[in-house]
């Protein structure tokens, strides 16, 4: 391992799965339940993120010798704002139907609680270097949660997968549909994506049993 | 009978032995109790224990539904031929309903909703009793029969049996099996159902048999609910008497109140259910239909209005017809998603019935309400119970507070006077 030390690699791998922000510390939750119906918007909303966290804590952590800490947070806001605004102008300018799919969610990325979490808990007291590999790994984590429901919801409840249809034409009935099989409503409606949510952190439980709370 | 004498009981003692500690003893105890009361006593303490464990509860509860899936056989048969034929002129019970054709029909059709449900939910009950090493509990055996009389009468069995996974696994299991659940699982497969496949769970189209595979062709037939008709402002033909004993279309098993009563009657003097529940659910319903009534009574709302229909209908025929009977009876009472409390039982009773017609009449695009409601007042009762006990502690409280406590040396001693307020 040439390229990482193994410290270093642990805060890339770390947020994957045993530290997930998503089903471990079960943040950023909003925008996992609203814009997972569909498998682009999802692998979008995770590109976002990944940009917007990778780059925020670098930010962050050049300045974190230079911040009041009474004002902190505005600062923070500020960078994670104008890194959001970057984001939006450049889907609406190259995606256009796809930022009126993800709609106020990708202005929305400022509250993911994700993003000031990593700013205040790591970015404030680590370098570039490590604060980049930080906010890259958690925005990862949060980014496979994401495409994993997507997955799911998409396939299960429209039977496409990125707009593709997999199973078969619903309306002429051919593929699986000529068995008589349907979409699953439900999945398109944002408490499914709670559900699906909630059995992969069962399934991760089930299989690491270390991160079972006490209680 | 012989004490050396092998019969079926002690075979399955011995057998229960052979299995102890196996993988497979939950599932071979869950028969074996099925039939038999254990035959073990408690070692340690002093408990006092009775033969009307929980499965005999349930037993007591599917023996209230045997009449009720037993009318929906013919009622099935009886609402598919009348929808192609015609509904007969001068209507005879035994001419036109209780019929080899119709039951045989509604066997046909009911039977494998049946089976595919007890099936498919207690092969899950099965296998998550054998990996968590518990008994196999018995909360199915109830759910099994609810399910099959919830739905209508062509859904398909594949979306029963993807439903009751759903409803099992997410509704019960989950939570930690029968005991623990917060939300009724016959309803939350209910609800799966609705909101995953709507197409097949409301409409015109799908309380007949035969109805969805016609449309669009020559013989299409339709098969309205009553409160379907009415939430279009429509008007329906059948008659008080048809709705009391359930001759309408419907889910399988929810049109005749008549039966349903008499299942409640003896649900309530078997001592299975709450009578407070079904009393209280019956006036929250009346209240709520009075409400509409007085609205429509007092010119509010114009005859056009799409909740015209409802709100003028009679406040007492809410109960006859939809599910909110069969709502009341067998799920709103379900022991373990109700309030505990007997006033908290009440307050919830009252609350499924007031908020089932008032969906009912809101909700246009689909005229049935009770299985929401019985679901949000699930989610309901441990507040209603908590505040219940709550208020109790405080009355105490207060009532200690003005007592007058006597020391107990004093020569009044024998005739303790506490003065409550």
């Amino acid at each position: 391992m040439a390229l990482l030390s193994k410290k270093d690699a642990n805060l890339i791998l770390d947020p994957l799965a045993d530290n997930n922000p998503i089903t471990i510390q079960v943040l950023g939750i909003c925008s996992a339940l609203a814009i997972t119906a569909e498998l682009q918007a999802s692998l979008v909303m995770a590109l976002s993120v990944i940009f917007v966290l990778g780059v925020g804590n670098v930010v962050i952590s050049l300045m974190r010798n230079i911040i009041p800490s009474k004002i902190r947070i505005i600062v923070q806001l500020i960078v994670v704002a104008t890194l959001v605004i970057i984001v939006d102008q450049v889907l609406k300018a190259y995606a256009y139907t796809l930022s009126k799919t993800l709609a106020v969610f990708v202005g929305l990325i400022i509250t993911n609680c994700i993003i000031m979490g990593r700013f205040e808990a790591f970015a404030l007291g680590n370098g570039p270097w490590k604060s980049f590999l930080d906010g890259i790994g958690n925005a990862l984590g949060y980014g496979v949660i994401l495409i994993i429901v997507g997955f799911f919801r998409e396939l299960l409840g429209s039977g496409t997968l990125f707009g593709i249809p997999v199973l078969g034409n619903p309306i002429e009935k051919t593929g699986l549909y000529a068995t008589g099989y349907e979409n699953n409503g439900f999945m398109i409606i944002p408490p499914a994506a709670l559900i699906v949510v909630g059995i992969v952190i069962w399934v991760q439980r089930s299989k690491n049993r270390a991160l079972i709370e006490e209680n | 009978m012989s004490d050396k004498r092998l019969t079926f009981k002690k075979r399955l003692h011995i057998l229960k032995h052979h299995y102890r500690g196996k993988k497979m003893a939950p599932a071979f105890n869950a028969f074996h109790t099925f039939l038999f009361a254990p035959n073990e006593t408690t070692h340690s303490g002093s408990h006092v224990r009775v033969a009307d464990d929980l499965k005999r509860a349930m037993n007591t509860v599917i023996m209230a539904l045997i009449p009720v899936l037993l009318f929906s056989f013919f009622n099935t048969g009886y609402q598919h031929y009348s929808a192609i034929n015609g509904f007969p002129q001068a209507f005879s019970i035994w001419d036109h309903f209780l019929t080899w054709e119709n039951f045989w029909l509604g066997f046909k059709l009911v039977m494998p909703l049946v089976v595919v449900s007890y099936g498919v939910g207690l092969l899950i009950e099965f296998i998550f009793a054998v990996i968590k090493g518990h008994e196999v509990e018995e909360g199915y055996l109830v759910t099994g029969m609810l399910v099959p009389l919830i739905v209508p009468v062509d859904t398909p069995l594949w979306m029963l049996a993807v439903a009751v996974v759903f409803g099992v696994v997410i509704g019960k299991e989950v939570f930690g099996g029968t005991g623990m659940n917060i939300l009724n699982p016959a309803l939350t497969i209910r609800a799966f159902l609705f909101f995953a496949y709507p197409t097949w769970m409301s409409g015109d189209k799908v309380w007949v048999h035969g109805a969805v595979e016609r449309t669009g062709t020559p013989d299409a037939i339709s098969g309205e609910t009553i409160l379907g008709y009415l939430a279009q402002n429509g008007s329906y033909e059948y008659s008080l008497s048809d709705m009391f004993f359930g001759f309408i279309p419907g889910s399988v098993g929810e049109t005749s109140t008549f039966l349903i009563l008499l299942g409640g009657l003896f649900l309530i003097f078997s001592k299975i259910a709450s009578w407070r529940i079904m009393v209280s659910a019956v006036i929250g319903s009346l209240v709520m239909g009075l409400i509409f009534n007085g609205v429509v009574d007092a010119g509010w709302i114009s005859t056009g209005s799409k909740f015209y229909g409802l709100m003028s209908f009679e406040f007492w025929q809410h109960l006859l017809v939809g599910g909110l009977a069969f709502g009341i009876v067998y799920m709103a009472t379900d022991p373990v998603t109700g309030a505990q409390t007997n006033r908290g039982k009440w307050i919830y009773g009252f609350l499924i019935g007031f908020i089932s017609v008032m969906i009912r009449v809101f909700n246009p695009a689909y005229p049935e309400g009770v299985f929401l409601a019985i679901l949000l007042m699930n989610v309901f009762a441990p507040t209603i119970d908590h505040y219940v006990v709550r208020g109790n502690v405080r009355r105490r409280m207060k009532r200690l507070k003005h007592a007058t406590i006597l020391p107990k040396d004093t020569e009044q001693a024998e005739v303790p006077k506490v003065e409550t307020v």
